[in-house]
């Protein structure tokens, strides 16, 4: 492997990794919003539900793709260790994606049930489809990355893909993966919804942060634990000296979002928070690196021709020279002035 | 249920679903900007109306057709992983370039559905301008890699290593320039045709204002001028199809013996037994004569290759007659429509047999589409990737295929009816 080839297959996996990235803080607080609109209760039921309704309608769609993204660079990039997942993983992809599919349609279904923007509101069959599809689709995608970092898929040198046991998704080291997605993107979610928020309704959000973030923190003690029994290998690469700064620093991001929320700084609990899941993400891939899928497959061995690579990679300044001014175009109109709607409202 | 033929109908299934809804995002939003250009120059507000209608319309359809594109993405690789595995190496970038596309398109949808409000008239257009233009290219990309699986370029095999030699090989062949244009204006069609239908039949039952009559005029502008085009790049699509997937091209007319003065054959039922093509009514030499312009010219036919190696003939064939049936049909109402609007101005909406035949139209521009989509990839069949692999090669050994089969298929007619069921709610609320 020549030292050009390699920085093409190291970018195109950094690559992949910011994709993954921006799914997560994008995405994963849209599945969020999906779990408190299914969990919203209380005096301002309606209200909670309408501010998810509004801080997720112009953006979701976009926020999307980076999932498409993610999955355009992998295959293309990395065609080997992409269909050596696909394989092992025909069972919980095929779930996750009845989730993004259910999730999404759900969404625009139950807003076009009734005249009234509003009646999103209200319960209905479609509003629980939304809310049951955003809960399950991140449990599933957890799992699958707990699958991949366990090192429960093998790959011969034939290509032939098995799994180490049945199932392999139903660990309890998986489970907890799965259980940590969710309970992060609903924390993401409670901490970007009060930033969008005010009064009452703010505070409603606090705390269902506080909650989430509670349950987010027993849950990743709970994977380093599992992690520890049962994929040892992943645990102890987490403690490497090029690993452990990030972690560390991803935990002290995650403390120092938990303070905010607690003492009202909104702002700076989502820029923690957001910090948070960005480490935690780097913490992963750094531990993981130069494992596409563990223990067979490494990133240059699963990269596709270098030709394809390069042309993936010298086209990403292009398209984030479209991309980017557009994204802050939108979130630009949607989001600056959120809590001033939430203002004139009252 | 063998997972093979699970696999392709779950395709078969998938595809013809988003293909709907593809052709929505391509289509409504170049309508949509067409009356919302014409209110921001004319001020009247019947522009407006109708483009708000369209733009909830699209909102809609747009989102389910992301989550079933979503689907395909993931599919193409779940079922058929060998496949993916050769075509993200030599084409995977193209499907990058048409990601690009969309994701403009979805950035750009969001600011003009919740827009209305908060951007100036002239911005919040220039939104849909970004959308019809970037919903067009993202389909005009996507049609590289369908391309490139009829006619594999840029790539070359050293054993199971792949070598790419050219990364836009695709985009330098023709047949990615005709199947494009060939797509695109399938997909106006489709959409505009559905569109004129809908206002016609709204004028059939008594309602002539001013936005139904809009509603007809814009939408056969598009789909008339479309209409008239196609037929100019269907012809020139099939030629290279001839020159180079003659199988194909053999399954499409029905010829199953090389001869030279070939006929047309309009309609008839392919006997792949008796290797015969029944109750066609035959043009002596026409065939040959569009093939190469000359009507004593040899067309190679199904007995070039061996039978392992031929497509479903009866579908190719009565899939092929049928998209071109539909074509010409529009194309005569086009006509029609024209020639009595120019006659009768407003009026025209008035006539109740113009008025049923354009609502006639509603369905068929989606019917060409889908026909015209089981030519190319039945007609490729039995590959995937045309002469380099076999579809039954690339399927997955995964368990469980029939299955999910079942459930995606359930799971596309709960959407579709669905969808549906809104659109008729959406149809009879007046904004």
């Amino acid at each position: 492997m020549t030292p050009s080839t390699e920085l093409w297959i190291n970018l195109s996996a950094l690559a992949a990794l910011a994709g993954v990235m921006a799914y997560a803080l994008l995405g994963g607080a849209d599945f969020g919003g999906g779990v408190w609109d299914l969990l919203a209760a209380g005096d301002r039921k309606r209200e909670q539900r309408l501010a998810i309704q509004r801080a997720m309608g112009p953006v979701w769609e976009a926020n999307h793709v980076w999932l498409i993204f993610v999955v355009v660079v992998l295959f293309t990039c990395f065609p080997k260790g992409y269909s050596a997942l696909s394989v092992a993983l025909f069972l919980p992809f095929h779930a996750a994606l009845i989730g993004v599919m259910l999730r999404g349609a759900s969404f625009v279904f139950r807003s076009y049930q009734s005249r009234q923007e509003s009646a999103a509101a209200e319960s209905s069959a479609w509003g629980i489809v939304f809310g049951v599809a955003s809960i399950i689709t991140p449990i599933l995608m957890g799992a699958a990355f707990g699958v991949v970092t366990e090192g429960g898929i093998r790959v011969a040198d034939d290509g032939v893909v098995t799994l180490v046991r049945p199932a392999p998704w139903l660990s309890p080291y998986c489970v907890a993966n799965g259980l940590l997605a969710l309970s992060t993107c609903a924390y993401l979610a409670a901490v970007y919804l009060t930033n969008e928020t005010h009064g009452a309704l703010r505070e409603d959000f606090r705390l269902r942060a506080i909650g989430a973030g509670t349950s987010t923190a027993l849950l990743a003690g709970l994977v380093a634990f599992f992690a520890w029994q049962e994929a040892n290998w992943f645990f102890e690469r987490l403690l490497t000296p090029r690993t452990l700064p990030v972690v560390f620093a991803g935990l002290a991001c995650f403390a120092g979002s938990a303070w905010s929320v607690f003492t009202h700084r909104y702002w700076l609990s989502r820029f923690f928070a957001a910090g948070e899941i960005l480490l935690v993400l780097l913490g992963w891939a750094l531990a993981q690196h130069p494992f596409l899928v563990y223990p067979d497959i490494t990133f240059a061995e699963a990269a596709g021709p270098s030709e394809t690579l390069r042309f993936v990679i010298l086209s990403l300044p292009i398209g984030a020279a479209l991309l980017l001014p557009s994204l802050w175009l939108l979130f630009s109109v949607f989001k600056a002035d959120a809590l001033e709607i939430e203002h004139a409202a009252d | 249920m063998d997972a093979l033929i699970a696999a392709r109908l779950q395709m078969t299934v998938s595809l013809a679903f988003h293909m709907v809804y593809a052709a929505i995002g391509i289509g409504l939003p170049l309508l949509m900007v067409i009356v919302e250009g014409l209110y921001l120059r004319t001020g009247r507000t019947h522009y407006k109306s109708l483009a708000k209608t369209w733009s909830k319309t699209t909102g809609l359809l747009f989102a389910v057709g992301a989550v079933s594109g979503t689907a395909l993405s993931l599919e193409l690789g779940l079922l058929w992983p060998k496949y993916m595995e050769l075509l993200g190496a030599v084409v995977g970038h193209i499907f990058g370039l048409e990601g690009y596309a969309f994701f403009l398109e979805a950035i750009f949808l969001g600011l003009y559905l919740y827009g209305w409000e908060k951007l100036s008239p002239r911005a919040h257009w220039l939104c849909g301008v970004v959308i019809a233009i970037t919903g067009m290219a993202s389909g005009v990309l996507v049609l590289g890699v369908n391309a490139w699986m009829q006619q594999p370029v840029g790539f070359e095999m050293t054993g199971s290593q792949v070598g790419v030699t050219d990364p836009i090989a695709i985009f330098r062949q023709p047949l990615w320039f005709y199947m494009a244009w060939h797509s695109t204006l399938a997909c106006y069609m489709a959409v505009s045709f559905a569109v004129a239908g809908w206002y016609a039949f709204r004028a059939l039952r008594g309602q002539r204002d001013a936005s139904v009559r809009a509603g007809v005029v814009v939408a056969m502008i598009v789909g008339g001028a479309s209409a008239l085009l196609q037929p100019i790049s269907g012809d020139l699509l099939a030629k290279y199809v001839f020159k180079t997937q003659p199988v194909k091209f053999a399954a499409m007319e029905g010829q199953f013996q090389t001869e030279t003065h070939a006929p047309l054959r309009i309609g008839g039922w392919p006997d792949v037994e008796t290797e015969t093509t029944r109750y066609a009514i035959e043009i002596p030499g026409g065939l040959s004569y569009l093939a190469t312009r000359d009507p004593s010219a040899e067309v190679a036919g199904l007995d070039r290759v061996r039978r392992e190696d031929w497509p479903n003939v009866e579908i190719t064939h009565l899939a092929f007659q049928m998209m071109v049936a539909v074509g010409m049909v529009l194309v005569a109402i086009t006509i029609w429509f024209w020639v009595a609007y120019w006659l009768l101005r407003d009026s025209v909406l008035e006539r109740r047999g113009l008025m049923r035949a354009v609502a006639f139209t509603m369905p068929l521009g989606f019917i060409g589409l889908e026909a015209g989509w089981f030519v190319t990839e039945v007609g490729r069949q039995p590959w995937i990737i045309q002469g380099v692999m076999r579809t039954s090669d690339a399927i997955t050994p995964a368990q469980g295929v029939p299955a999910m089969f079942a459930i995606f298929t359930l799971l596309y007619i709960v959407l579709g009816v669905t969808v549906v069921v809104l659109l008729r709610r959406l149809a009879v609320s007046k904004p």
